[in-house]
């Protein structure tokens, strides 16, 4: 299918546009910190490194060429996959990262999933009814409105400090990953419930749904099989925002509830200003994020023939 | 069943009334409905919009919608009484007993489903089909519905088949149960008139095969080629039924009257249009008492009952049959001066287009002619033949890719915007839906005022835009009010008002009444044709309605595929065709009085019912 | 059966009159709840004293005389540090969008009107901007910038306006191929004067609704990063570092916990109900 190729191609070189806008912005924010980056690394500016020290680092950071060539080698070492050495830990970027990607993975995985049950549930459940939708509107209505670190605590203190269902701290088991999760789904099973309904809804109002029904179809059937599908299209649309906020969401939920994960260390990369790792992660996540949103852009195409001929 | 002036009859309603509740209070959308059909017959029910129609045949199946409190004194159908149904046997009874056909298949289809298993879905849900043979009686019935390749369409999405083929298609899964009765709601409305005229055939030939249709239309013409009787509609209730023949060749009511008066014709002797009365129907009294000519106070204190009115025949009228005086006919007293100078000259423009295949697709073929000073000119087609598409070159929208276009001799096309700018007052546009048109935050004297050229102080100016609305006939009462809030012939009117502001030397109408009902239609043919006589402009009039370009127009050029096949005076061309396509959109036009020998090859009769 | 005679339209109120009663009553708590929290972030001294005072005698102390919502860690008084932290709170979500919707705007009307290379490259600088999550992008900003209130601002403001650019693109699109833009052009007015007339306004309104929406997110994403230490600095009350410090003392005191997330959550919710009203009326002026 050669359009289809095109527009792969398309997003392909998309993605390396965006991957080297990511890191162009890190590279910049980099040299745009106000201050000695030798100091920086050294451990901040309020650090009393001599200047032998810092003379050291600055040649074992090129610090000493000038920023367009710094820039060039920075580029050359991304394209090896090498995001450097992270001045804080003293270990590479890489390792760093990859230790800690499996328990965010395991949180953001668990929750997408969960989130994407409990809205289609919800709104399979409440869609056209009126009095189900009153009621589940008020319920979206508010898990939007409450930040995610404000549930996290308040299950925090109820589950594990009250009732003592779940542990406090730590990350050993599913046990530890209820709470977490159920802190970062709300928010977003809330806008993804919204958004279904009223896609179902639309879907239920148009008038191939008259016309199934005029067929005989059953309520049941126009739902699962006309309704959904065309619901799917707004939620596969929000779907990379969703997956977006449940990266973001994850930062702040491995605070709250001190697990280990790839948030907690950008946290603390962004607190001591340890910018290999800062870049590492702005280059991973701007990556993860373009190949999700070529993903759900070729599912697009596969549950909307109409946009399947049409070039991106 | 053989036949059809004896038996039961297969569909029978009597008192069918339907309420919606609504914020603003009960709507009673239909009114005490009577209705009976036999098999292998036509009912047509006729209406504008808003006269409950659509909702009268949802009613029949079931489907009003949720809000709708539905009541009848008799609602059989084939010998069950409907009202007693719950809702699984509504749905047995849907699709295998009752076909329904929607306005519109685009939307009528599920576009994300492939055309063949939207026509499977009946036949799945009721059982009728084995995995072995579906897809062999899908395609079948694709090609019983006139589908060419129905092993190819079969796979296909609706969006990729045409407006035509998506009808037969639709028709196609209506059918595919075999229904004794098939409703069909404004099957033909978004249709060219040579598919339009396919698609009545189709049905046509359901009716002879013994199928009943109840046709939903509002329009007579289309219902005078298929319908055995006809059912009036208006403000929910049925003000008059009875045979199709006798009820077009002499209404009884009205209103059924003013519907027949106010439809251009593509035949016969060329006449003015009348000037029907417009309005929301009166809430106490007869409905139509406000625009009725023949209203008295009776008819505005009490609501006239259903009268018997010769053979098979029924009013709603305490003047039935009376002739009503000659309304006002906007006379003409001169005919429209037409110089013998070109405003605009058209030569040879050509535009392409590329598909989103990659493909150049041609809109408009190297297109030539001329309108003349004070002249009408209409320019007909089917769609995509590249009507609209030339009047976006003459209003220098877009730029024609070979060719030019001259207004007053001097040059027009192809110029810089801003040596263009000041001469654009002199060619305006009136289009089909001119609320769009409209910027939604202006209310009708900002809308109306920003076209009138000057400086000048506000009350001035509002001086100048009622005395602009008093001309296309609007109370200067609507100054203050948003267009969204005005009807759709006083949305035209405004947009008329507006295009007049300037002067103009041209106006230029895209389809300007095509989605306005025909009695307002006429009132702004007759309009259009007042402000020709008194302001001398000349009109580009595109149309694809050949009876409204008849009655508009001193010449028409006849469009296909982006050429111009045909260009001479109307009066010539439509009596004597010479190009064989404009032969062939003639004769594809649904006529009111030709009746349904036009459009019926054989006698009726039954087949199945023969030996 | 209907009665013949009664051929007019009723006028029974189908929808019970509470509904819209209630709704109305509830978009006015929620605006009078949103000016009450803007007069204290303005004017913190009308309601309440000496947010900072710390008396640790009553550290830790749930809600009673004198201290309607208890006390801190420090034995400061919570409903005072909450009336001070609405200055810090409010100015990041109402600030923020205040500068993203002004940079995204004009962004957004640049990538839509300004010819096509300059559209482009605007285009493509938001996605860029917008292939990474937004408080990603804060956090970004914040290692460059350092912590803080107003590096808070600035990061937010980064994060949200190309979002805004994309609306703000999208919609001028929309309404430059509008058929009464059209209708202008034919007028023969000319291009600033549609610009103006026309164009802006109708690209404004719209967005001031979006803007209130958002004023939600950015309150959000503000109370995020000063929960994670990076927005205002300690010891300046704000609600996400209130609910920052209270996280460490939940064995202690849940209550701790409990007002600064509500004073969050409920001035959210104010201001997306008043933001959906305002787009309700707008929508329903458009339909008529």
């Amino acid at each position: 299918m050669a359009p289809l190729a095109r527009r792969l191609t398309r997003r392909l070189a998309l993605t390396l546009f965006v991957l080297w806008g990511a890191a162009t912005l890190a590279f910049a924010g980099m040299r745009l910190v106000p201050g000695d980056p030798a100091r920086i690394i050294a451990g901040g500016v309020q650090a009393n490194a001599t200047p032998e020290v810092l003379d050291a680092i600055r040649d074992q950071y090129g610090l000493r060429e000038p920023v367009a060539v710094q820039y060039v080698l920075f580029l050359g070492r991304l394209l090896r996959a090498d995001l450097g050495g992270s001045y804080q830990l003293g270990r590479p970027v890489s390792r760093v990262i990859g230790e800690q990607l499996g328990p965010t993975l395991a949180l953001a995985s668990g929750a997408a999933v969960l989130g994407f049950c409990l809205a289609v549930a919800l709104a399979l459940l409440t869609a056209g009814r009126p009095r189900a939708r009153a009621v589940s509107r008020v319920l979206e209505f508010c898990s939007i409105s409450t930040p995610n670190f404000w549930i996290g605590i308040l299950l925090l203190a109820a589950f594990s400090f009250h009732l003592r269902w779940f542990p406090v701290l730590g990350d050993d088991g599913p046990a530890a990953l209820v709470l977490p999760c159920a802190a970062l789904v709300l928010p977003i099973a809330g806008v993804l419930a919204q958004v279904t309904r009223e896609g179902l809804e639309r879907a239920l109002d148009q008038p191939f749904a008259l016309t199934a029904r005029s067929r005989g179809a059953t309520e049941h059937r126009i739902r699962a099989r006309h309704a959904l599908r065309h619901a799917a299209l707004p939620v596969l649309t929000l779907s990379g925002w969703v997956l977006g906020e449940l990266l973001a969401g994850t930062v702040v939920v491995e605070t709250v509830f001190a697990r280990q994960g790839l948030g907690h260390v950008v946290v603390a990369a962004v607190r001591g200003r340890d910018f290999p790792v800062v870049t590492g992660v702005v280059v991973l996540s701007a990556l993860t994020f373009s190949l999700i949103n070529i993903g759900l852009d070729l599912l697009y195409g596969l549950v909307d023939p109409r946009v399947r001929e049409a070039a991106v | 069943m053989t036949d059809s002036s004896s038996g039961p009859p297969l569909l029978e309603v009597a008192g069918l009334s339907v309420d919606f509740a609504t914020r603003r209070g009960v709507v009673r959308a239909v009114r005490d409905v009577d209705l009976s059909l036999r098999a292998g017959e036509c009912l047509a029910v006729v209406g504008e919009s808003g006269s409950g129609k659509s909702v009268t045949a949802r009613a029949l199946l079931g489907l009003a919608g949720a809000g709708a409190r539905v009541r009848a004194r008799t609602l059989s159908f084939e010998g069950r009484d409907l009202r007693r149904l719950s809702g699984r046997e509504w749905r047995r009874l849907r699709g295998r007993r009752i076909g329904y056909v929607l306005q519109d298949a685009l939307t009528s289809l599920d576009p994300l489903r492939r055309v063949g298993h939207e026509v499977a879905e009946a036949l799945e849900v009721h059982g009728l089909a084995g995995r072995d043979d579906l897809d062999d009686q899908v395609i079948g019935l694709l090609a019983e519905a006139g589908v060419p390749d129905p092993d190819v369409r079969f796979l296909q999405y609706p969006h990729e088949l045409s407006g035509g083929l998506r009808q037969r298609a639709l028709i196609a899964s209506a059918i595919a149960a075999r229904p004794s009765l098939l409703v069909a709601d404004e099957p033909t409305t978004a249709l060219d008139v040579t598919v339009q005229a396919q698609v009545l055939d189709l049905l046509g030939e359901r009716v002879r095969a013994g199928t009943a249709v109840l046709l939903i239309s509002h329009d007579l013409a289309v219902v005078a080629r298929l319908a055995d009787h006809v059912a009036v509609l208006y403000a929910g209730l049925v003000v008059e039924r009875g045979p199709a023949d006798a009820l077009l060749r002499a209404p009884a009511h009205p209103y059924t009257a003013d519907l027949l008066a106010a439809a251009p014709a593509v035949d016969g002797p060329a006449r003015e249009l009348p000037l029907v009365r417009t309005g929301p129907p009166a809430a106490g009294g007869c409905p139509y008492a406000p625009r009725c000519a023949l209203a008295d106070d009776r008819c505005r204190a009490e609501p006239p009952p259903p009268v018997p009115y010769g053979p098979g025949r029924e009013v709603r009228c305490f003047h039935a049959g009376r002739d009503r005086p000659a309304p006002a006919l906007d006379r003409a007293a001169e005919p429209p001066r037409v110089k013998d100078h070109a405003v605009v000259s058209v030569r040879g423009i050509t535009k392409r287009y590329r598909s989103p295949g990659g493909s150049w697709r041609t809109a408009v073929d190297d297109v030539s002619f001329d309108l003349r000073a004070g002249e009408a000119l209409g320019l007909v087609g089917e769609s995509g033949s590249g009507k609209s598409t030339t009047a976006r070159i003459v209003l220098a929208e877009i730029a024609p890719d070979a060719g030019t276009v001259l207004l007053d001799g001097e040059a027009w096309s192809g110029l810089r915007e801003r040596d263009r700018r000041s001469r654009r007052s002199r060619v305006q546009l009136v289009d089909q839906d001119p609320l769009s048109s409209f910027d939604p935050r202006f209310t009708v004297e900002r809308v109306v005022g920003e076209a009138v050229p000057g400086r000048m102080p506000r009350r001035l100016r509002r001086d100048r835009v009622a005395g602009l609305l008093a001309e296309v006939g609007l109370d200067d009462a609507l100054l203050e009010r948003r267009p969204a809030q005005l009807s759709g012939g006083q949305r035209q009117r405004v947009a008329i008002a507006r295009a007049l502001a300037p002067g103009p030397e041209v106006i230029v109408c895209d389809e300007p009444v095509s989605a306005l009902d025909v009695t307002v239609q006429a009132q702004i043919l007759a309009l259009l044709a007042r402000l020709r006589r008194e302001a001398g402009v000349a009109l580009l009039f595109i149309s694809h309605d050949l009876g409204v370009v008849r009655q508009v127009c001193d010449r028409v050029a006849v469009m296909k595929d982006g050429a111009l096949v045909e260009t001479g005076d109307v009066a010539d061309v439509f009596r004597a065709p010479r190009a064989a396509y404009t032969a062939e959109l003639l004769a594809a036009v649904p006529r009111i009085d030709a009746g349904r020998a036009a459009g019926r090859a054989a006698p009726a009769m039954n087949l199945e019912g023969l030996p | 059966m209907t009665a013949p005679g009664s051929y007019g339209v009723a006028a029974r109120p189908a929808l019970p009159r509470v509904r819209v009663g209630a709704a109305r009553a509830g978009v006015a708590l929620a605006a009078a709840f949103f000016a009450l929290g803007c007069l204290a972030a303005l004017a913190p001294g009308l309601f309440a004293h000496g947010p900072d005072q710390v008396n640790p005698a009553l550290a830790l102390r749930g809600p009673m005389a004198g201290h309607p919502l208890g006390t801190d860690q420090l034995g400061r008084d919570v409903f005072a540090r909450l009336v001070f932290g609405a200055r810090p709170s409010l100015l990041v979500g109402v600030g923020s969008t205040l500068l993203a919707g002004l940079a995204g705007s004009a962004w957004g009307l640049l990538a839509a009107l300004g010819g096509r290379l300059v559209g482009e490259a605007a285009m493509r600088l938001a996605d860029v901007l917008l292939s990474f999550p937004a408080i990603l992008m804060a956090l970004l900003v914040v290692a460059v910038l350092g912590p803080g209130t107003r590096n808070a601002v600035l990061a937010i403001t980064m994060a949200l306006a190309p979002g805004f650019a994309r609306v703000v693109r999208a919609q001028a699109l929309v309404v430059r191929g509008s058929a009464y833009v059209r209708a202008a052009v034919n007028l023969g007015l000319t291009p600033a004067r549609i610009l103006l007339r026309h164009i802006a306004p109708n690209v404004v309104a719209p967005l001031l609704i979006l803007a209130t929406i958002n004023v939600g997110t950015a309150l959000i994403a503000g109370a995020s990063l000063s929960f994670l230490g990076l927005g205002p600095q300690p010891p300046a009350p704000e609600w996400g570092a209130m609910l920052a410090q209270a996280r460490d003392y939940l064995d202690v005191s849940w209550t701790l916990a409990l007002f600064p997330g509500a004073a969050i959550t409920l001035t959210v919710m104010s201001a997306t109900v008043v933001g959906r009203a305002l787009q309700a009326r707008y929508e329903g002026r458009e339909a008529g």
